[in-house]
C-alpha cells in the first residue's frame, strides 16, 4: 500500500480522552481534546470516528500507542502496537519537541507530577500521592464556586495586586480559607491568586520535594493553559517556564512517538482499522468467586464477543487485546529505546 | 486447644511444619484477602497501622475456623509493633471473642519465660523436641526462601511467560496439604527442581531492582500488591533487602558469623543513619547502601502509610541516591491503594532503569 504512514497517540485521562494524529516526522496533524464525562468507551470511540474522518487522503494508520490510566481500556479497544505509563510518554514528547529540556512540571486533572530528563533520557520523577489538592479538578471544582469560568480563572489571577495567602496543603482546608477570605471582603482576583500561588506551593512541596529543578523548564498537562499557574511557577522559581505550544496532548503525542518507534521495529501495526470499531462496544464486571479475594474482573466486548479481560489478581482470566491467550500486555512491557 | 497465628508471607509455611512435628492444632489463616482487610478496617483502630488491622483480620477468619488459641511473636523494638500483642488482646476481648493471646518475645530477652510459653503451647513436650522441631521449622524457611530467590531469578528470564508463577502457586497449594518439616522439605526440594528448569530466553538481560522496607509489607504479597510479581512480569530480577530467614537469624538464633556479617551491613549506613530509629529503617538505609555495592540498577523502598521509621529513612534515601547515582523511589502503600497508579509508577521506573542501563552498555 502506498501513501503517507500515520501515528495514533491516544491518551485516555481521568478528566480527558486525547487522540492525536503524527506524521513520520512527529508533526502534529490532528488533535482532539474530549472530556471523558465518565464514559471512556464512548468518547473515545466517538473521538476515533472523528479521527477517521478527518484523515487525509492517501494516508493510513501505521502504528497506534496508547497511555493514561485509561490505557488498557483503550488497547482493548483499538489494539495498540505500544501501550506506555504516562511518564514515559511525557518524557518522550518533551524530548523530541525540546530537546534540551531538564524538568517537566505536569498537572492534570487527578494528578500531578515531576519528571527529571537528564542526557535525554528520564532520570527521575515523582507523582502526587493521595491528595486531588493540587490538580485541575480542585481548581475546576473552585472556578464553579466563584461562579468564573475555568478559561478566565488565570486572566483573572493575573489582575491581582495583593494576593491573600490560602492554605494549599489540603483541599478542604483550601476551600475553608477561600470562603473566609472572601467573607472577610477580600477581592475576587486576589483570592483566585492566592489559590494559584497555594496551588505551586503544595506542588513544589510535595511532588517536587527534594527534585533538582534544572531549566529549561516545561509546564504541561491541562492546568497548564491557566496562565495565573504558569505566573505563578515562573515567581516561585525565579526562571522562565516553557508551555509548549500542544500542552493539552503531549501525553498522546509522546505514545505516537512510541508507536513509530516500536512498529518501525516491528513493520506492522497491530491497530484493528478504524472499520472493527464501528462494533458496538461495552464492557462488563463481574466479582470472581474463585477464592476469598473477590476480585473485579472487567470484560470488554465488542458486538457480544470477547475482545480483552483484566482485574483479577491471580492472573486467570486475564486475556489482552489481539491475544487468544496471551497474558497482560504490561507483561510485554520491553523498554524503547 | 487450637492455635492460629498471624500471616505473613510465607511464614505460616514454617509455622506449619513446626506445630505439625510438635503434634499440636493449627489452623492456618486463609490468604489475606479483601475480606480479611475489610475485617481489620472495621474493628481496628482507625490510626493504627495496616498490619495490626490484617492481623486482626486474620484472627478473626482464623477463629471463625476453630483457633482458639493465637501466637504472635512480640518486640521490644521501639515502634508500634511492640503494642501489637496486648492491643489485638485488648481489641478482641471488646470484640467479645474468648480466646488466648500468647505473645512471644524474643528469647534474647527471657529465654525462659520463651521456653515456658513454647512447652505450654506443645503440651509440654520435651526440650529435645522442642530444639528439634526449631531446627526443622528454620530449614524449612530456609529452603522456602532458595524457592523464592530461585523464582525471582527465573520470572524475568523465563521462555514462556507466566510458567514460574503457575508452578508457585500450584506449589502453595500443595504445601497445605503436607503434613510435617520432613514432608515439607521433600515438596520444596520438588518446587525447587521444577522450577530451576523452566526454560529461559538466552537473550534475557533483566534490569536488577533491590527492595527494600519494613518487613512485614516487604514480605506479604497482599499487601504490596505482590510486587516481586508485577516486576517479575515486567521483566526485573528482583532482589529482597530483607527475608524470613534474616529474621530468624538476628532474633532467635546464636549464629555469630551471621551476627558478624549482619553488624557489618548495618556499617554500611553509617554515613547517613548510625543507629536503630525503630522498625526497619536503619535495615533499609544499610541495605539500599549495599544494593549499590551488588550492582542494583536501582532500589524500590515499600513504605505503610503511617509508618515513622519507614517515613524516616524515606526522608535519607534522596540523598543516598544522589551520592551513589543510584535511582530510588518510594511507594506507599495504604488499604486503599489503587493498583493503576502503583502500576505506572513501577512501569515508569523501570523504562527509567532499562533506558539508563541501554545508555551504560
Amino acid at each position: 500500500m502506498t501513501g503517507i504512514d500515520l501515528y495514533m497517540g491516544i491518551d485516555v485521562g481521568s478528566v480527558s480522552v486525547n487522540i492525536v494524529l503524527i506524521d513520520e516526522k512527529y508533526n502534529l496533524l490532528e488533535k482532539l481534546y474530549l472530556r471523558t464525562q465518565g464514559r471512556p468507551i464512548r468518547i473515545l470511540k466517538e473521538g476515533l470516528e472523528e479521527i477517521h474522518q478527518a484523515l487525509p487522503l492517501h494516508s493510513r494508520i501505521a502504528g497506534v500507542g496508547t497511555t493514561g490510566s485509561g490505557r488498557e481500556l483503550a488497547n482493548a479497544i483499538v489494539s495498540a502496537d505500544v501501550v506506555k505509563n504516562e511518564i514515559t510518554a511525557h518524557g518522550t514528547a518533551v524530548l523530541h519537541y525540546i530537546p534540551d529540556a531538564q524538568t517537566i512540571l505536569e498537572i492534570g486533572g487527578q494528578d500531578s507530577k515531576i519528571i527529571l530528563l537528564r542526557n535525554g533520557v528520564v532520570s527521575d520523577f515523582a507523582m502526587n500521592t493521595v491528595c486531588a489538592a493540587g490538580t485541575g479538578s480542585f481548581l475546576d471544582r473552585q472556578a464553579e464556586r466563584l461562579g468564573v469560568p475555568i478559561q478566565e480563572f488565570g486572566a483573572l489571577a493575573l489582575r491581582s495586586a495583593t494576593p491573600v495567602r490560602i492554605a494549599g496543603r489540603c483541599a478542604v482546608f483550601a476551600e475553608s480559607d477561600m470562603i473566609h477570605k472572601q467573607q472577610m471582603g477580600c477581592s475576587c482576583e486576589d483570592i483566585i491568586k492566592g489559590l494559584c500561588d497555594a496551588l505551586v506551593r503544595n506542588y513544589l512541596n510535595n511532588v517536587g520535594k527534594g527534585k533538582e529543578i534544572l531549566p529549561r523548564i516545561v509546564f504541561q498537562g491541562g492546568v497548564a493553559a491557566n496562565v495565573g499557574i504558569v505566573k505563578a511557577f515562573e515567581e516561585a522559581l525565579d526562571q522562565p517556564v516553557i508551555v509548549p505550544e500542544h500542552f493539552d496532548v503531549m501525553g498522546a503525542i509522546g505514545a505516537g512517538i512510541l508507536a513509530h518507534r516500536k512498529t518501525s521495529r516491528t513493520g506492522d501495526t497491530r491497530f484493528c482499522g478504524f472499520n472493527s470499531l464501528r462494533g458496538d462496544f461495552a464492557a462488563r464486571t463481574f466479582e470472581c468467586k474463585g477464592c476469598t479475594n473477590l476480585c473485579e474482573i472487567v470484560e470488554i466486548l465488542s458486538d457480544g464477543k470477547l475482545r480483552a479481560r483484566w482485574g483479577g489478581r491471580c492472573g486467570k482470566w486475564s486475556v489482552a487485546a489481539g491475544d487468544e491467550t496471551g497474558s497482560l500486555s504490561v507483561a510485554q512491557g520491553s523498554p524503547s529505546a | 486447644m487450637v492455635i492460629t497465628f498471624p500471616h505473613m508471607g510465607r511464614v505460616y509455611i514454617s509455622v506449619k511444619a513446626l506445630f505439625d512435628d510438635l503434634n499440636v492444632k493449627l489452623v492456618v489463616p486463609p490468604p489475606v484477602s479483601k475480606n480479611t482487610l475489610e475485617l481489620g478496617t472495621r474493628l481496628a483502630p482507625e490510626m493504627a497501622c495496616l498490619p495490626l488491622k490484617i492481623n486482626i483480620g486474620n484472627y478473626i477468619e482464623s477463629i471463625k475456623r476453630g483457633a482458639d488459641t493465637i501466637i504472635l511473636t512480640g518486640s521490644c523494638g521501639p515502634c508500634r509493633f511492640g503494642y501489637y500483642g496486648v492491643v489485638q488482646k485488648e481489641i478482641l476481648k471488646d470484640l467479645g471473642y474468648d480466646v488466648n493471646i500468647v505473645i512471644l518475645d524474643a528469647p534474647n530477652t527471657g529465654f525462659k519465660a520463651f521456653i515456658d510459653k513454647i512447652r505450654m503451647i506443645s503440651g509440654y513436650s520435651s526440650l529435645s523436641s522442642l530444639m528439634r522441631a526449631f531446627r526443622a521449622a528454620f530449614k524449612v524457611t530456609v529452603e522456602v526462601d532458595e524457592l523464592m530467590d530461585i523464582v525471582l531469578r527465573k520470572r524475568p528470564r523465563e521462555k514462556h511467560k507466566g510458567e514460574t508463577d503457575r508452578l508457585l502457586s500450584r506449589f502453595e497449594h500443595d504445601v497445605l496439604k503436607v503434613h510435617g518439616s520432613t514432608e515439607t522439605l521433600e515438596l520444596v526440594a520438588i518446587y525447587k527442581d521444577k522450577i530451576s528448569v523452566i526454560a529461559e530466553d538466552e537473550k534475557a538481560d533483566p534490569v536488577r531492582i533491590g527492595l527494600v522496607g519494613e518487613i512485614y509489607t516487604l514480605i506479604e504479597p497482599y499487601v504490596n500488591l505482590n510486587v516481586e510479581k508485577k516486576l517479575g512480569s515486567l521483566g526485573v530480577e528482583v532482589h529482597r533487602g530483607i527475608t524470613l530467614t534474616d529474621w530468624i537469624k538476628t532474633h532467635l538464633s546464636m549464629d555469630m558469623k551471621y551476627k558478624r556479617a549482619r553488624r557489618n551491613a548495618l556499617d554500611k549506613a553509617k554515613p547517613y543513619l548510625g543507629r536503630c530509629i525503630g522498625g526497619h529503617a536503619w535495615e533499609t538505609i544499610a541495605a539500599t547502601v549495599g544494593f549499590n555495592e551488588k550492582g542494583m540498577d536501582g532500589v524500590i523502598q515499600i513504605l505503610p502509610f503511617g509508618c515513622m521509621p519507614e517515613i524516616v529513612a524515606e526522608s535519607i534515601i534522596p540523598t543516598i541516591s544522589r551520592d551513589l547515582s543510584l535511582p530510588a523511589m518510594t511507594v506507599t502503600v495504604d488499604e486503599l491503594t489503587g493498583e493503576a497508579g502503583y502500576m505506572t509508577r513501577l512501569e515508569a521506573f523501570v523504562d527509567l532503569l532499562s533506558q539508563k542501563k541501554g545508555m551504560v552498555s
